[in-house]
């Protein structure tokens, strides 16, 4: 059995993050990642980010992996790093068994740990949403923008959140049309300055629209949208057509919290932050001792969120273990207050009034 | 399939790897998934659901939905999103459930 002073669990930019702060403290950190490198979402994301400046505002997602990379070498000392390695279990003993590639399979034991394994995308219910050639937003993002490779020749977005105004944005760039952008909401979810780019570039914003169904033999071919009422029922005699070899759903993230829920940490259905959540401290220690958790998994937020609450559970949960530095209080006064301002606007009320009800 | 040209990334797409799927010889490049290349080469039923036959493409890309199961050197229920194309892989279209051990 492998041991471990800290673990993290992801190396997104939460547990990159709660690595950079533990590491600082002095604390001997392992990193498990499941893909081959690091950075989890940020990777794909080749858009100026949204947020505030000392979370790295107007820095594009590839190069913000790369400034916590360099800021975790500081520290390299105090790192270990296994990357293309899966946790599979947390078990009620304490031990952790971990999976790397497809056949290693070996256990950990850790004095504490820091679950930042983000979240994965909801799906939409409608005839036919199994068809290939409709994927998550994510997906598409990590074929074009990894890989390089076109999801099709004609897309549909179904949602105007933030991602989905950007990810049909970043369709354009790699030369792919947009034929329309629909959200059942009766308003455009994301940022008005990425939905007016878009605008401009000629792609219509259809709002109070839904998915009535894709149509297609092997894959898709055909969307049917239709306009829904103020209690999202359909409207008949509203259907539009589209001739479309993608279908893009992007319809929000849910936390990826199995780990936590299985380990038997006491989880709660949260809507305003997206699914079940663990109940936590305002360490972001969860109901069991040592298990802290952060970034998207405790609730889906950004990543500029994700990168303080990663910082502040490293911080805390060094600390618990025994590297309680002498700046501790300042440290962590100054990750409160970044995540209070990152949480003054609406949509911060919104996700507060989630936190609310998880904080213990 | 590919994006020939991007305003902001450059696609490293140096080495050329050869692979079969269902039998069909196939070029990759080094570093896309095995999901990534068939998509590239104009494949996007990777599969079918097990008691229905519906047809399978990937979902979500990163490793979360098992929508992309294949068989892959015979050995099923490969994630072909998160999997690495590698030079003589032989890809198959999965039936079933598929065997382990
Ligand atoms: C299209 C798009 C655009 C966005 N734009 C912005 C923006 O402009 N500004 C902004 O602030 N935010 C943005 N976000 C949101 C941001 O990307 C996320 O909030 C952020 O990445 C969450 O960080 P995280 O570390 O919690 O999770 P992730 O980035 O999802 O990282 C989690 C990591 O954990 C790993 N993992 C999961 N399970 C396991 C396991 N069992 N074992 C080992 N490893 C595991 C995953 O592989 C992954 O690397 C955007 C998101 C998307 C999809
Ligand atoms: S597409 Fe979801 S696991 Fe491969």
């Amino acid at each position: 059995m492998r041991q471990a002073e800290l673990l993290i669990i992801g190396g997104g930019p939460a547990g990159l993050c709660a690595a950079i702060s533990a590491a600082k403290s002095g604390a001997k950190v392992l990193i498990i990642e499941r893909n081959k490198y690091l950075g989890g979402q940020l990777v794909k994301q080749t858009h100026m980010f949204f947020g505030s400046e000392k979370q790295y505002a107007s820095t594009r997602g590839i190069d913000i992996t790369e400034i916590l990379l360099n800021e975790l070498d500081k520290y390299k000392e105090n790192v270990e790093i296994l990357a293309d390695t899966t946790v599979v279990g947390m078990y009620e003993d304490g031990i952790i068994t971990a999976l790397y590639k497809e056949d290693d399979f070996f256990k950990i034991s850790a004095k504490a740990v820091v679950v930042a394994t983000g979240a994965f995308e909801k799906s939409l219910a409608f005839p036919n949403n199994d068809l290939p050639g409709i994927y998550g937003a994510g997906a598409v993002q990590t074929l074009m923008n990894v890989h390089g490779v076109k999801p099709g020749n004609k897309v549909l977005m179904v949602g105007a959140g933030n991602i989905g105004l950007i990810v049909s944005y970043q369709l354009m760039q790699a030369g792919v049309e947009v034929v329309a952008i629909l959200d059942a909401a009766s308003k455009i979810g994301g940022y008005l300055v990425h939905a007016s780019k878009i605008r401009r570039m000629g792609v219509p914003i259809l709002t109070s629209y839904t998915v009535k169904e894709a149509i297609g033999k092997d894959f898709i071919e055909k969307a049917v949208i239709c306009q829904v009422d103020d209690k999202f029922q359909p409207i008949e005699g509203t259907e539009k057509e589209f001739d479309v070899d993608v279908m893009c759903i992007s319809v929000g993230l849910t936390p990826l919290n199995e780990l936590l829920a299985m380990r038997g940490c006491q989880m709660k259905y949260v809507p305003q932050l997206s699914g079940f959540v663990p109940l936590r401290n305002e360490n972001y220690e969860t109901t069991i001792e040592n298990i802290f958790a952060a970034g998207d998994t405790t609730g889906v937020e950004e990543a500029s969120a994700a990168m303080v609450e990663g910082y502040l559970a490293g911080l805390c949960a060094a600390a618990k273990i025994g590297y309680k530095t002498d700046d501790f209080d300042e440290r962590k006064n100054d990750f409160v207050k970044q995540l209070d301002a990152l949480r003054s606007g609406p949509v911060g009320k919104h996700i507060l009034s989630g936190i609310e009800q998880i904080v213990v | 399939m590919r994006i020939e040209e991007h305003p902001i990334l450059e696609f490293k797409k140096d080495k050329k790897i050869n692979f079969t799927f269902n039998g069909e010889k196939i070029e990759g490049y080094e570093g896309e998934t095995i999901a990534a290349a068939l998509h590239a080469s104009g494949v996007k039923v990777l599969g079918k659901s097990l008691f229905l036959h519906r047809p399978r493409g990937f979902y979500c890309a990163i490793g979360n939905c098992s929508s992309c199961l294949m068989t892959v050197n015979g050995v099923a229920n490969v994630k072909t999103c998160v999997t690495d194309l590698e030079e003589g892989m032989i890809v198959e279209t999965q039936e079933g459930k598929g065997v382990i051990v």
